[in-house]
């Protein structure tokens, strides 16, 4: 069963997983009300704290927060202590005394928020560490696929660019895997980890072996400012070589569904017309977020809840 | 003249071999004998049943951090750390600040140690001026002053021409040059071994190779230049296979291993610990075995801890920020055990690479239990079980991946120069 945090997918279990994807289909049907709220974490506090920028996954937890009727407070790195050198530990820990009931955390390297769990009594849910997992995100798409394709196992999903620097594809392999879903992964080799076969995936060194047949292409952002690690020679040849269009994806299946994480580099990883047209379901993933992320809430916050909604008939 | 009697225990010479249930005479803080049944009258006798009698042990890789860190560890919190994991001679390394790249900064060790510490220590000076692989050391000078070796540990001296250079000087010199091999632009931003563990935590990996080439370089600039070379803290299978044949060649090289890269894998680094975050990195398991059989064929010289002391406030930050590094005194004897428990190299043959082999890569001349030599002395119980607790110990700092953990074998009581400086149940005796 779901723990006291929210670190990684790595440590969950397929049943984990469906349990998450359940609750949030019921959060779904409080994002269609006319009133978008329910009063399941009245009282409860939740400490957005985000050391890294982020706008849609701080947007989407704090929607998600509020519509539970959590009061949400935000905190980012700009203009906080963290510009005088005060530890992560240190700012954890000062915020804890104001006794938030669940911290969500945002950094650029791997382990803080376990390492922030560790240090805390309240609960952590990782909003992305490094390139290490980005659970909630890897939840999204998970409940993404599944409601566009009615179920998970003997899926073939294909994560095409920066592997090596993503943690959105580490969480989404460990998620597809866990749910019996087959996954690819694409890149050149300058943007493949070491052993990445070891997650459990197949590595395709070519955009047309990794889409040949699957039912899901997960396109992850190219960071232009990787160019500098010199991961790849230039954006005319990436766009060439790994980025898709439609003409790419030709060779997948007829009812394949496009994913990207946002911000979309159009002409770079993906052409614009498939940016924001089917089989793209980008927004979908977004609109998913929300009610996904009230699902981890209510699950990590409303221990010895008040029911999420009215039980449907 | 004092005459002190240990008696009764299994005494381990690795210069002469002797691995036996004997007595250790000491007089006026030298050997006198080593013998059956020697004779107790008029001395004071330590009752050795069940312990090992070692010459007192020799770590050739510390930071004793002294002068300029001060917070992180001192000269006499170092010393009393070393004794009490049965160290009587260590040589600490130059990336002090000031760096100790200067005559006037190995007097100011030396002194400090004379006053200070319970354990000999020998300065190894930089090898190139700021530890910046630049400019060479006045190393006649440093010599003069009391350094035995030359180092810019740490740091890699990326340019050969350079290396080259500083090799043949202190081939003239007549002493070692040890070297920190990891290429770093091969090393990048790697902070943990690159391999399944750097794929699944999504840090930056360091991979072996970096090493490996560095290490090729190295030995065949020694080819070039005949310079005693010596490889600290080797962690990679690549590097143990080319010393093992560069020594066949013929090369003048000697090594060291820690005993976390004999002990711990990268695994370690799972739960984020920075206490597992070391320079090199730990490495695979493969790694480690290599390490391992390296060490008991002899390609390895010598166990060296590379204490690398730092405050908590600097370890418990973000991995990629942490400095790398873990203290290692007070669990050597305990960790390095596990390998004569495993049956992976003798009890002899282990004292050895603590004890005569470390010195002979410094020119000392210490480490045996020869009549005539300074009595130093480490009596060691190898089943003794503890728990370790760095804030029970004497450095300064407490960033060991063992905190806490269950211990076999125990440094019990340690003798420099005659002198009983340590004893388990008493502590530190000396200043």
């Amino acid at each position: 069963m779901i723990g006291r945090d929210l670190l990684a997918i790595s440590d969950l279990t397929a049943e984990d997983l469906w349990k998450i994807l359940e609750t949030a289909e019921h959060m779904q049907e409080v994002g269609r009300r006319d009133i978008k709220k329910v009063p399941t974490l009245r009282g409860r506090t939740i400490i957005n704290l985000f050391f890294e920028s982020s706008t849609r996954t701080r947007t989407s937890f704090e929607i998600a927060g509020k519509r539970l009727s959590a009061d949400v407070v935000n905190f980012s790195s700009s203009g906080s202590s963290l510009s005088k050198d005060e530890s992560i530990l240190d700012t954890a820990l000062t915020l804890e005394a104001m006794a938030p009931d669940v911290v969500v955390v945002r950094h650029g390297v791997a382990g803080v928020p376990r390492r922030i769990a560790d240090a805390l009594d309240a609960p952590v849910i990782n909003a992305g560490d490094g390139a290490h997992e980005h659970p909630t995100q890897a939840l999204l798409d998970l409940f993404t696929v599944y409601q566009e394709k009615g179920h998970l196992e003997g899926l073939s999903v294909a994560i095409v660019g920066d592997i090596l620097n993503s943690r959105v594809a580490r969480s989404n392999i460990h998620a597809f895997t866990k749910m019996g879903a087959e996954v690819r992964v694409a890149a050149p080799p300058t943007m493949l980890p070491v052993g990445v076969e070891s997650l459990g995936v197949k590595p395709c060194t070519s955009l047309r072996e990794a889409v040949d047949g699957v039912d899901v292409v997960m396109v992850l952002r190219i960071q232009l400012e990787r160019l500098s690690g010199a991961l790849f020679p230039s954006v005319r040849e990436y766009a060439a070589t790994f980025g898709l269009d439609r003409e790419k994806l030709r060779y997948a299946k007829d009812d394949v569904i496009v994913m990207h994480p946002g911000p979309v580099n159009r002409g770079v990883e993906l052409a614009p017309d498939l940016a924001d047209h089917r089989p793209s379901v980008i927004l979908e993933q977004v609109r998913n977020g929300v009610a996904l992320r009230m699902a981890v809430l209510y699950l990590i916050a409303g221990r010895a809840p008040a029911p999420i909604a009215e039980p449907k008939q | 003249m004092k005459r002190v009697l240990i008696q009764g225990g299994r005494v381990l010479d690795p210069q002469s071999g002797r691995d036996e249930v004997c007595d250790v005479l000491v007089e006026g803080g030298k050997i006198a004998a080593v013998d059956r049944e020697i004779a107790a009258e008029g001395c004071e006798v330590i009752d050795a049943g069940g312990c090992w009698v070692t010459p007192g042990l020799i770590d050739l890789h510390t930071h004793l951090r002294e002068p300029g860190q001060e917070y992180k560890e001192d000269i006499a919190s170092g010393g009393r750390s070393a004794v009490a994991g049965g160290f009587t001679t260590v040589a600490c390394m130059a990336n002090t600040h000031p760096v100790n790249d200067d005559p006037s900064v190995t007097d100011y060790i030396l002194d400090r140690a004379l006053h200070d510490s319970p354990a000999r220590v020998f300065p190894i000076a930089a090898a190139t001026q700021g530890l910046k692989g630049e400019l060479m050391t006045e190393m006649h000078a440093l010599v003069a002053a009391g350094a035995v070796a030359f180092s810019d540990d740490g740091k890699t001296i990326m340019d050969a021409g350079v290396m080259r250079r500083v090799l043949d000087y202190a081939h003239g010199v007549g002493r070692p040059v040890i070297v920190h091999a990891e290429d770093c632009t091969l090393v990048g931003e790697g902070v943990v071994n690159e391999g399944l563990v750097s794929t699944r935590l999504g840090l930056p990996g360091n991979p072996a190779t970096a090493e490996v080439i560095q290490v090729a370089r190295d030995l065949h600039l020694a080819e070039l230049t005949g310079c005693h070379l010596h490889v600290a803290h080797v962690s990679t299978a690549g590097a143990v296979d080319l010393i093992r044949a560069a020594r066949d060649r013929g090369i003048f090289v000697t090594a060291e291993v820690t005993p976390h890269h004999l002990a711990l894998t990268d695994e370690a680094t799972l739960n984020f610990d920075t206490n597992a975050k070391m320079a090199p990195p730990l490495r695979s398991a493969e790694d480690r075995d290599a390490c391992r059989r390296g060490l008991a064929d002899g390609t390895l010289d010598a166990v060296a801890t590379d204490h690398a002391p730092h405050a908590v406030q600097e370890k418990d930050v973000e991995f990629t920020k942490a400095p790398p590094g873990i203290i290692g005194f007070e669990t050597a004897i305990p960790v390095v055990l596990d390998l004569v428990r495993e049956g992976i190299l003798s009890p002899l043959e282990l004292i050895r690479r603590m004890t005569i082999n470390p010195a002979r890569i410094l020119h000392l001349e210490y480490g045996t239990l020869t009549p005539g030599v300074p009595a130093d002395i480490t009596l060691i119980d190898p089943e003794k079980s503890w728990v370790y607790d760095p804030a029970k110990g004497y450095s300064k700092s407490r960033n060991s991946p063992w905190t806490g953990k269950p211990m076999q074998g125990r440094v019990v009581s340690v003798l420099v120069g005659g002198e009983p400086v340590y004893d388990v149940e008493r502590g530190i005796l000396t200043p």
